[in-house]
């Protein structure tokens, strides 16, 4: 067990920013956290890092714990901060040796520095100021100063933001490289980027875990019950489409479109082109919206706690 | 600690803020002791480096706290401090580095002032007559002075995370510490406990020191106010974890 954390909550004031929460990471495992602004993504990644500690609960990474043995958990971890902060006055080269000085890296350094310039492809800009880089490139900056000592443990707290989708496809390749031995902890609020690069995702709101599961599991939770819109050329009752095995509900968009909420959307899609036939109309169009783990956050965390259960249970 | 000690010195060196503050320090040292009619040594007639060692400690003040009010109040708001706290080094490593890098840059600026003494040495009649021994205290008084400066700029610039907030408060508590008690003191309200009060200020011990007298209170007391603030730098520093 790579990450374990137990029971932990942080108090800012009067202000819960996580409320008893537990998890745990497995290595070689790359976890997604997902969560609104403000769900307490960042601080949980504060107190596994050691920049804070919790207000109660225990957190261990690779089985030093964080508050007690901070400098055992600091040499073991890779941290890529949110905003990403840089010595903007500094040359890029220069930062990363000062980085990895700081690890201790000793006669490794330099060699440790030019393979990460390498492989994050800051080779052209390894003699710029980091002031002068863009803003994707000072992210590579960032990510090369997490894993410069090779960590066994990489938080990163939403390492895609600002790249342009070259840039964006290279970075997630390499976090993916580079989780096949190590434990990537990732954070983000794209959906897209923890379905392309997670085995499983945490989703947290308002300070508490909503879901815990692996993205097949999660995906599978919610395509059971999903949406299909359906245009006919002639008005159609909508009666007729309630009747269908299957739906739970029908909206009328029209006397013509409907919008129907049900599970198992395949038979529905084919009971739906029976009905067409009886009514001796044409379906126009037929749409089944892509139920992805996006409208299952949207679903999780906008949901009242009793939904989020079920959704905790599957 | 040397680590952020290298990297320290190699940001006041490529943001230029070394080359500026020891440039305005010799300007503005060189013109009270050359140039200015009430000031300089050649209308004094005396072979010493006096209007260095009074006018250097409130050049200092100023310049000091220009160097150290990024020190901690920069990175706070840039939030390096999470990269720096998050990697393998502890509080107190931080601080130290920081505070040398400081004190050797104070340590810079005072080196070249040693051009003065050759000059009014030879100056001097006969060449050579110049209470030596005075000014290698004056010159240990003046860089425990700027040393504890540092500390004190340091202090304030942990309390906040503004750089302009962080120099007004460090100039102030350095011209506090210096002189506001031997003021007070001055005013002689207080019967035998003035004499008391001066001494609680850096500016009682500079004088004793400058007077070629090393005597081991007056480098106990700048010692002490060091590692006060240091020790109440590193306690704000860590409040971050409260």
């Amino acid at each position: 067990m790579s990450v374990i954390v137990d029971h932990i909550s942080k108090i800012y004031g009067e202000q819960k920013a996580v409320d008893d929460i537990s998890f745990q990471v497995n290595k070689g495992e790359i976890v997604g956290f997902l969560g609104p602004n403000g769900a307490g993504k960042s601080t949980t990644m504060k107190i596994l890092t050691c920049f804070l500690p919790q207000t109660s609960g225990q957190a261990s990474v690779c089985g030093h714990d964080v508050v007690n043995e901070s400098m055992e958990v600091r040499r073991k971890v890779g941290y890529l901060p949110e905003q990403n902060p840089l010595y903007l006055d500094m040359y890029v080269k220069e930062y990363l040796l000062f980085m990895a000085s700081l690890r201790k890296l000793g006669s490794d350094a330099q060699k440790r520095v030019e393979s990460m310039i390498e492989r994050t492809g800051l080779t052209q800009e390894r003699k710029k100021k980091i002031g002068q880089l863009s803003k994707g490139y000072k992210q590579r900056v960032g990510l090369a100063q997490a894993m410069l000592h090779e960590p066994e443990v990489l938080i990163l707290d939403e390492p895609t933001s600002g790249l342009d989708p070259n840039q964006l496809v290279e970075i997630r390749s390499l976090i993916r490289q580079i989780g096949k031995d190590k434990t990537v902890i990732l954070s983000s609020h794209i959906m897209q980027e923890v379905e392309a690069l997670c085995s499983r995702a945490i989703i947290i709101n308002k300070g508490k875990i909503v879901a815990d599961d692996s993205m097949a599991n999660l995906q599978g939770s919610v395509s059971k019950s999903a949406k299909l819109t359906v245009e006919f050329r002639d008005p159609v009752h909508s009666d007729v489409l309630k009747r269908i095995e299957g739906v739970s509900q029908v909206e009328n968009l029209g006397d013509k479109k409907f919008a129907i909420h049900g599970n198992s959307i395949d038979q529905i899609k084919e009971q739906v082109f029976a009905i067409a036939v009886e009514a001796k109309t044409i379906i126009l169009s037929m749409q089944e919206d892509e139920v992805k783990l996006e409208s299952i956050f949207r679903e999780l965390t906008k949901s009242a706690p009793a939904k989020s259960q079920k959704a905790k249970s599957n | 600690m040397f680590v952020i000690y290298i990297k320290e010195i190699r940001s006041f060196l490529s943001s230029l803020i070394a080359y500026i503050v020891i440039i305005t320090f010799l300007l503005a040292i060189g013109l009270f002791m050359w140039i200015f009619p009430d000031t300089n040594v050649l209308d004094l007639g005396y072979s010493n480096l006096d209007p260095l060692f009074f006018i250097a400690p409130w050049v200092f003040i100023f310049l000091v706290s220009a160097i150290t009010m990024r020190s901690f109040a920069d990175e706070k708001r840039a939030g390096t401090i999470e990269t720096l706290t998050t990697s393998p080094v502890s509080d107190l490593n931080i601080i130290l580095g920081k505070f040398f890098a400081g004190v050797t840059l104070v340590l810079f600026s005072l080196i070249p002032t040693i051009v003065y003494y050759l000059s009014v040495r030879y100056l001097a009649y006969p060449v050579g007559n110049i209470d030596s021994g005075a000014i290698l205290g004056s010159y240990i008084g003046l860089l425990m002075v700027g040393s504890t400066f540092v500390a004190i700029g340091m202090f304030a610039s942990s309390i906040t995370d503004n750089q302009i907030s962080a120099f007004i408060i460090s100039t102030f508590l350095c011209f506090f510490f210096f002189s506001a008690f031997h003021y007070l003191g001055e005013l002689k309200i207080l019967g035998d406990l003035d004499y008391v009060i001066s001494w609680l200020g850096m500016f009682a011990h500079y004088e004793s020191i400058s007077r070629g007298v090393l005597d081991t209170r007056d480098a106990f007391y700048f010692l002490s106010v060091i590692v006060f603030f240091i020790l109440l730098t590193k306690t704000v520093f860590g409040s971050r974890k409260w």
